[in-house]
């Protein structure tokens, strides 16, 4: 199935669960927040939270800003 | 200094000995932002919530230059431009940060960067209700000011002049209305050019300055962050010592008696 990463599509099999899609990429740690759908998926609720087709995931970090 | 006193600034009961809010962006480097956070005495920086560069391998990130047993961080929505957006960002930057400070800042104009107030204050409602400490970027307007701290805003952070335009003190008499408006702290946020018009600031009577550019675009940031450091606490004692009148011809400082003749 396709999700939205970033913006960008990615296969991704079905019912992938965030936090596997979040190792793929090499991402984890306290340095990014996720959105699923534009609402935040706690970090202790990745490991529960199954992707599905079409989902919008936004990963975040802090970047310099005034 | 000694038997000279001043009140703390106090800031949704935290308090800070810096009345310098600083930025991280823009800098020539990392380590240039570091030298100015320690030599300015800021004890709290803003940073911007942004889409993380998965094609990024070893990213140096910004976090690791903050030194944050020192520095609060402060999450701003620099670059929203509708209420539900900035909700969003400061939700985001929550998970984050771990902490419910915010910068709120939406904008109603790509080329002045001038906040929308209306959504400004909307945001803040929802915000506020949310438990956050709201630290909103507004217009210099003393009723905008004050439907700010009714909303529940901790602070408010009024412009002295458009984002990174370094223009100064535009309009000081409004700035000193919106201290006299609001019991909140206020902070005046964006459009410091140089030191001048961070003690400027400073003697209107607001409580601190938040500023970015005036520091990271100079020719040499860490220079001019001392420069701020002393502007500020210089501003700050001037307002505190109280200026003499503007009287409109001289009045000798040396007796007018007992001149040799």
């Amino acid at each position: 199935m396709t999700v939205w990463v970033n913006g960008e599509a990615r296969e991704v099999p079905e019912g992938t669960l965030l936090s596997s899609l979040l190792e793929s990429l090499r991402i984890g740690g306290p340095g990014v927040a996720v959105e699923v759908n534009a609402e935040v998926v706690r970090r202790a609720r990745h490991a529960e939270h199954s992707l599905r087709e079409g989902d919008r995931v936004e990963i975040v970090t802090f970047v310099g800003g005034g | 200094m000694s038997g000279i006193v001043d009140k703390p600034f106090t800031l949704a009961g935290v308090t800070f000995s810096s009345r310098l809010i600083l930025g991280t962006g823009k800098y020539p480097s990392h380590d240039i932002m570091k030298r100015c956070h320690e030599l300015s005495g800021t004890e709290m920086v803003t940073v911007a919530v942004r889409r993380l560069d998965l094609k990024a391998t070893g990213e140096a990130s910004l976090m690791n230059w903050i030194d944050r047993n020192r520095l609060r961080l402060l999450p701003n929505t620099a670059l929203c431009y509708t209420a539900d957006d900035a909700v969003r960002t400061c939700r985001l930057a929550e998970e984050l940060g771990m902490s419910k400070w915010v910068k709120l800042e939406v904008l109603g104009d790509e080329k002045t960067l001038y906040p929308d107030v209306e959504e400004t204050v909307k945001a803040a409602r929802i915000l506020v209700k949310e438990g956050f400490t709201v630290l909103p970027y507004t217009s210099d307007d003393p009723i905008t000011a004050r439907k700010l701290e009714d909303a529940g805003c901790a602070a408010v952070m009024p412009l002295a002049a458009p984002i990174g335009s370094g223009l100064g003190i535009r309009n000081p008499h409004n700035i000193r209305l919106i201290r006299e408006t609001v019991k909140v702290p206020v902070i005046v946020d964006a459009g410091v050019g140089t030191a001048s018009d961070a003690a400027i600031a400073m003697e209107l009577g607001v409580d601190a300055l938040l500023m970015n550019t005036a520091i990271a675009g100079a020719k040499d940031p860490v220079r001019m962050a001392v420069a701020m450091k002393k502007a500020v606490e210089a501003g700050r004692d001037a307002f505190l010592a109280g200026r003499i009148p503007r009287k409109a011809y001289g009045s000798a400082s040396s007796p007018i008696e007992g001149l040799v003749e």
